[in-house]
């Protein structure tokens, strides 16, 4: 198996991070900036799975392995406050939960 | 011996216990501790006074060391108290004069609401200046001198709720301020110094280490001074004193009599090594006291106010002490303090009995012919009024004065001059006592008496009385019936003389080179000279009785006629301007005024809105500026939060890749 250059890796993870990051500024809907969220993480693990192989270090794995249970983590609180939020506003919209504005 | 302590302890255990729980007990317990603590500390202190007289300790000193204050290196007060004939006679007459003022405040008190609060600052009171009497070190005395001052302060503005009130005291508080920190300012010069505290060390450490006149001498010397002046209430920290007759009466008969005034004239026998160092600085308390003694002579001849004259005589009085200790006549100014305690005490008592019975009127043109209404205190504010003005012969007053004056003349420190100041001020002393008399006690009736004193007030009026005659037979002088010096003889210890009466051979001796011859030439002189000294003291005490007589004579001619409207002013016939210049203490305090307290005001006035305020303005206003700003930041929005987190992550690569 051929070997795929490391900088073409990065630049997929360089571009689902930024597709991510767009999608987290730009879309209003709790849902779609949590998966925003994870492609973000995602990219951030493929790099540093590509590192790893780079190096030949176990720690790029060892990093993803982490990055995959934080997001679990995160995942699970972050829906259970998108419950939270609908019950409240009847909306996934977070412009309208401005509440703590000034 | 051995029970000095209970001496300072007992009004201070009283004091604890009125302050504590006072409200709550009865007023007849009120009394009786008020009055009996202060009445055992006396019976205390005469039993101490008889065994010290009978078998003096050795050296004529006692210290009883109670515990250590505090160890720091070299410095280690302890709480120690010191017992010399000095201050055996200061302890006897703050505890036996303090005793009759409580006994009568017994009764004075009697309707104020505050019962207990008021006996409980007498009892500090008087047990501060025991504190101040017996303390065997600096630090013990100036705790004593300052607990003092904080009473005046608490028992002046006794009567707060009027604004005038509580501003004598606050008067009495900051003016005797000034004094106690140039005298702080001594103390520190003194421990610097000599490297001690304790009186007695430091005074023998500043006799072996500074000459006669040396800089250190006379700073230190001065600035003690400057303390004694301010409680003392002489030239130019006089005004606060005329005011302080705000408070209630026995109050002002403690003050002036017992406790406070006395504590300068203390001071300055207490420290009088250092002053014989100093002889510059003693010329100027002779000076300070003969100008004091005039001036407030003058005022107290136009005051209205029965207890204002009384506090001006007070000035003038403690004048003439001021004048003695100057001339190096210590124990003639202590023999002043203790005759002057028991007249001014009886004075200040009876004036109250008439203010009292007046239903708190002090206006002297509005009373008259209370002779005959008020017999008794009559007869005793005479006996008070004869030995203020030094009434011949069998009086306190004639005594203690005709020494000072004496000693003035002969000492080799005094002058003609002050003498005749001193001289003056007899005369004057004599007009404005009986001016008063006269107006209270004589003349047509015009007032109306309310309430007769009961006999807890009277009781005290006539042992004051008493003891303003027979205070001054312990001390006769020469050229009558033989003479006798006890007084003079008890205190010489505490000032090192052989003989207080007799300063001036000891300078002529140490001038002759000691032959035998010469010393007998030398003697044989000095009893020439006894003998013409008999006849010059002789002199000079019918000229000091014929004054005291004159003013009198003078004081009925003027008084006893029907009142005018230009006696109120004082004397009839002197100019009114300068009368009424008089009158307000020689517009001192207008000086005062215009000098200090206007533009300390107006200064206030203009650092309300000051320079260092604006730059602590600036900065809060730069605060709530940058508040308003950040607060924009905090839309609500998620979305601008996220955006923020990642410019900011931006900016943190950035600055980290092009580092």
């Amino acid at each position: 198996m051929a070997a795929i250059p490391l900088i073409n890796v990065l630049f997929i993870a360089g571009v689902l991070f930024s597709i991510g990051m767009v999608g987290l500024l730009v879309r209003r809907n709790v849902i779609f900036m949590l998966i925003s969220v994870e492609m973000m993480l995602n990219a951030a693990g493929l790099a540093f799975v590509a590192a790893g192989s780079r190096w030949v270090q176990p720690d790029g794995q060892v990093m993803f392995l982490f990055i995959l249970a934080m997001a679990a983590a995160e995942v699970s609180v972050g829906l259970a406050l998108v419950i939270l939020l609908y019950h409240r506003f009847k909306t996934l919209d977070t412009d309208v939960a401005s509440l703590m504005r000034g | 011996m051995q029970n000095l302590w209970l001496a300072p302890a007992l009004p201070f255990a009283s004091f604890l216990i009125l302050a504590l729980v006072g409200t709550r007990l009865p007023r007849w317990l009120v009394a009786t501790l008020g009055a009996g603590s202060v009445g055992l500390a006396a019976l205390v202190s005469l039993s101490i006074a008889s065994k010290f007289i009978t078998s003096p300790p050795p050296g004529h000193e006692f210290t009883q060391t109670l515990w250590s204050w505090v160890r720091v290196g070299n410095f280690q007060p302890n709480i120690a108290l010191y017992l010399d004939p000095l201050a055996l006679m200061m302890l006897l007459v703050v505890t036996v004069v303090g005793f009759f003022i409580h006994l009568y405040s017994t009764q004075y008190m009697q309707d104020d609401p505050r019962y207990a609060r008021f006996f409980s600052y007498m009892n500090l009171f008087v047990g501060s200046m025991l504190m101040l009497v017996l303390g065997d070190n600096l630090l013990l005395l100036y705790l004593g001198w300052e607990g003092v001052g904080l009473c005046s302060f608490l028992l002046i503005g006794f009567w707060f709720q009027e604004q005038a009130n509580a501003d004598a005291a606050k008067k009495a508080f900051v003016v005797t301020r000034v004094g106690d920190a140039f005298m702080a300012i001594g103390l520190f010069i003194l421990f610097n110094q000599l490297g001690t505290i304790d009186i007695q060390d430091m005074l023998a450490r500043a006799r072996l280490n500074w000459p006669v006149g040396s800089g250190l001498a006379i700073a230190a010397a001065a600035l003690l001074l400057g303390g004694a002046v301010g409680k003392s209430a002489q030239l130019p920290l006089q005004t606060w004193l005329p005011d302080a007759m705000a408070g209630p009466t026995p109050v002002s008969a403690l003050i002036h009599a017992a406790t406070m005034v006395t504590a300068g004239v203390y001071l300055i026998a207490r420290m009088h090594v250092i002053y014989e160092l100093a002889p510059s600085v003693m010329t100027l308390v002779a000076v300070i006291g003969a100008l004091t003694l005039l001036l407030a002579g003058f005022t107290a001849l136009t005051q209205r106010d029965i207890k204002r004259v009384l506090a001006y005589s007070t000035i003038s009085q403690i004048g003439y002490m001021f004048l003695a200790l100057g001339v190096g006549a210590w124990s003639a100014a202590a023999f002043h303090l203790m005759t002057h305690a028991f007249f001014k005490a009886l004075l200040f008592l009876a004036a109250g009995a008439v203010i009292y019975a007046l239903h708190h009127e002090q206006d002297m043109f509005k009373m008259g012919g209370l002779r005959k209404q008020l017999p008794f205190v009559f007869w005793v504010f005479l006996i008070g009024g004869a030995a203020l003005a030094g009434f011949p012969l069998i009086t306190a007053g004639f005594y203690s004065k005709d020494l000072i004056l004496w000693e003035t003349y002969t000492s080799p420190h005094g002058s003609k001059y002050l003498w005749a100041a001193g001289l003056f001020g007899a005369f004057m002393t004599a007009l404005y006592t009986f001016r008063m008399i006269f107006l209270v006690f004589f003349g047509e009736e015009n007032a109306h008496v309310h309430h007769r004193p009961g006999v807890r007030m009277l009781l005290p009026l006539g042992v004051l009385a008493v003891l303003s005659i027979i205070g001054g037979f312990v001390e006769v002088p020469d050229t009558l019936g033989g003479g006798k010096h006890t007084f003079t003889e008890l205190l010489a210890p505490s000032f090192g003389e052989a003989a207080a009466h007799e300063p001036a051979p000891a300078v002529g001796d140490a001038a002759f080179p000691t032959g035998a011859g010469v010393n007998e030439t030398a003697t044989a002189e000095q009893a020439a000279e006894h003998g013409a000294d008999h006849s010059k003291e002789m002199q000079l005490q019918i000229i000091a009785a014929v004054t005291a007589l004159l003013g009198i004579f003078v004081a009925g001619r003027i008084f006893l006629r029907k009142r005018t409207s230009a006696m109120e002013l004082g004397v009839p016939g002197l100019p009114a301007a300068l009368q009424r210049f008089w009158a307000t203490g020689w517009g001192f305090d207008a000086l005062y005024n215009s000098l200090f307290v206007r533009p300390l005001i107006s200064f206030a006035r203009f650092n309300r809105s000051d320079a260092f305020d604006l730059i602590y303005k600036f900065i809060a206003w730069l605060t709530q500026r940058g508040h308003f700003a950040l607060k924009e930041t905090q839309t609500g929005l998620l979305r601008w939060y996220a955006a923020g987190i990642a410019a900011g992550a931006i900016v943190v690569l950035t600055l980290a890749v092009l580092r």
